[in-house]
């Protein structure tokens, strides 16, 4: 295959250059890296040499405007801990929900199975927006606006539709000789989903890991309309309220923000292995 | 025992199934509800069409209907540079796995972050500007963000930098799992890049471009809003404003949820079309070879 392979490159190159190739790559790698650069080098920079410096990297390498965005009362470290709290069970609880959900699907019958697997897909798609409104009304009347339980609840359920859907449809391609033996060895079906299905299910696993936890990590909306008490905000919350309170401290604010990138950056490169091959593995078919 | 085999799979399905009631299926049906009312905190007042009528006059939400379609131009762009650059790392040229993990790198990026940081370099006087006044080109060197007619499409492009790394990856892992002696035959026939890639690689790739086209209009029809709120907020003069960030005043902001949850109906209604094309998309599932 790497024969092949590298025959097939040597007339490629005939048509569209080795130079060529590398200038386009190049110059995306530069338009998609610059902007993270920026964000990284100011953060090392003071605020008077920011003004004169934009471009270059700090010629006096400073670590103030962490230890500054740290303390200076912003609760930083109260958001960075909410996000982690959320991010974590949100996750944890949806794989877990969709675990058993996805081996019913992929394992047992039922009746209505198509139809409630075609319903799951078909939600997928519905936007958050949608959802926000009545949630809000309900949770106001149910008094569990602002706490972290009923975010995490609502996280949880958007994330289901899409890990139901990759772990049924990976579940099945697992032959089911295999479950009978274990059957047969009197494996209980819960026992057969921890023991078999999960570990053998580890790229897919770990892909909606990764995905699900930079989503809500990331996300927005949901953390300003439900979790608006001060003691409560998520990272990205409260760097809208931090940006607007430090708006002249450039440096300041992106420190912050580079703390706040730095886990899902790690998750990221953990992840990455079995990311290709999970994304292939789940979302197309074809 | 046979009564116990039957139920065990709905045991199985009722903690998720519970959530997704709660979260989907609720609001859904309330939203309709919602829609026909007047709403005044514990207050709800049946007011018949009046919510949509409202809409119907209001000129901002024609806007953001408007920009909602403009931003649907990212899609075709989105779908092109993936297709070009996923073809272009697929001949794995030096340095690709380095190219590869960058051009992936905003997309791990929050949206929040991507939009300040973008917001510090196309300010007045940010980092744009001063290298364009540098290089002597004062006359481009616009207010982005603060001019009308240039922040909407100054916000496409922070969508389509931080977004284009994942149809890029779609792509390719597709690519990488194509048959190698097609691509050997097209080579052998003599073809060169451009034939390889429209007759090889976009072909191979159908199933996915279609995915992903489906994928991006749903985002730019309803996932816009970090997007909006951090960089414009709707400005300058309403040029920016989305229907999630008027649904999101409207609710929130203005105390008109009853105006809101009738253009989340709509917003829905355009979105349900797009679940039906889906639909189709993603037909031949494993889950129904059985």
């Amino acid at each position: 295959m790497r024969k092949s392979r590298s025959l097939w490159l040597t007339q490629g190159r005939r048509t569209i250059g080795r130079t060529t190739q590398q200038f386009i790559m190049i110059t995306m790698t530069f338009l998609a890296l610059f902007p993270i650069y920026y964000m990284v080098v100011t953060t090392f920079k003071t605020r008077q040499e920011y003004h004169h410096n934009m471009f270059g990297p700090p010629m006096h390498f400073v670590l103030t405007n962490f230890e500054k965005s740290f303390r200076s009362g912003q609760q930083f470290i109260t958001w960075l801990l909410n996000s982690t709290i959320i991010t974590f069970f949100s996750v944890f609880i949806g794989i877990i929900f969709a675990s058993l959900a996805g081996y019913a699907f992929a394992h047992m019958d039922f009746r209505g199975k198509r139809t409630l697997f075609n319903f799951t897909i078909s939600i997928m798609v519905i936007p958050a927006v949608v959802m926000i409104i009545p949630l809000f009304d309900l949770f106001v009347r149910l008094g569990i606006l602002n706490t972290r339980p009923s975010a995490i609840l609502i996280y949880v359920g958007l994330i289901l539709p899409f890990c139901i859907y990759m772990l049924a449809n990976f579940f099945i391609t697992i032959p089911k000789d295999i479950l009978d033996a274990a059957k047969i060895d009197g494996c209980s079906h819960l026992r057969i989903l921890w023991l078999i299905m999960l570990p053998l299910s580890k790229p897919v696993i770990i892909t909606l890991m990764v995905v699900n936890a930079i989503w809500v990590w990331n996300e927005l909306l949901i953390a300003m309309v439900f979790l608006q008490a001060d003691k409560l905000k998520t990272l990205m919350t409260g760097l809208i309220l931090f940006k607007s309170r430090n708006i002249l401290d450039l440096p300041m604010i992106m420190s912050g923000m580079v703390v706040m990138t730095i886990p899902m950056f790690i998750l990221f490169i953990v992840g990455i292995r079995y990311f290709m091959k999970g994304l292939y593995a789940g979302s197309i078919k074809g | 025992m046979i009564f116990k085999e039957k139920i065990r799979p709905y045991l199985y399905l009722a903690p998720a199934y519970l959530c997704i009631s709660l979260i989907f299926i609720y609001p859904i049906i309330t939203l309709f509800r919602f829609s026909f009312m007047r709403i005044r905190g514990p207050e709800h007042t049946f007011i018949g069409l009046s919510n949509f009528s409202y809409l119907f006059h209001d000129q901002i939400f024609h806007m953001a209907i408007r920009h909602n379609f403009t931003l649907l131009i990212c899609v075709p762009v989105l779908v092109l540079f993936s297709l070009i650059f996923s073809s272009l790392l697929f001949d794995q040229m030096a340095g690709w796995k380095f190219y590869r993990v960058s051009i992936f790198l905003p997309y791990i990026l929050a949206i929040p972050v991507v939009g300040i940081v973008f917001s510090y370099i196309f300010q007045f006087n940010g980092i744009l500007n001063t290298f364009l006044r540098w290089i002597g080109l004062e006359k481009i060197a616009v207010d982005w963000f603060g001019n009308p007619s240039f922040a909407l499409p100054t916000v496409m492009f922070v969508i389509i930098w931080k977004e284009l790394g994942f149809g890029t990856i779609l792509f390719l892992a597709r690519l990488m799992a194509i048959d190698i002696e097609l691509i050997e035959a097209a080579t052998i026939d003599g073809a060169n890049w451009w034939q390889r890639l429209f007759h090889v690689n976009i072909p191979q790739l159908r199933t996915a471009i279609e995915f992903y086209v489906i994928i991006s209009t749903i985002n730019m029809l309803s996932w816009m809003f970090p997007y909006i709120y951090v960089m414009t907020t709707g400005g300058p003069a309403n040029a920016t404003m989305i229907t999630e960030l008027y649904i999101f005043q409207h609710g929130f902001r203005f105390q008109m949820m009853g105006v809101a949850s009738a253009c989340a109906v709509l917003l829905l209604a355009v979105t349900s079309i797009f679940i039906i094309l889906q639909f189709r998309i993603r037909g031949g599932m494993a889950i129904e070879k059985e």
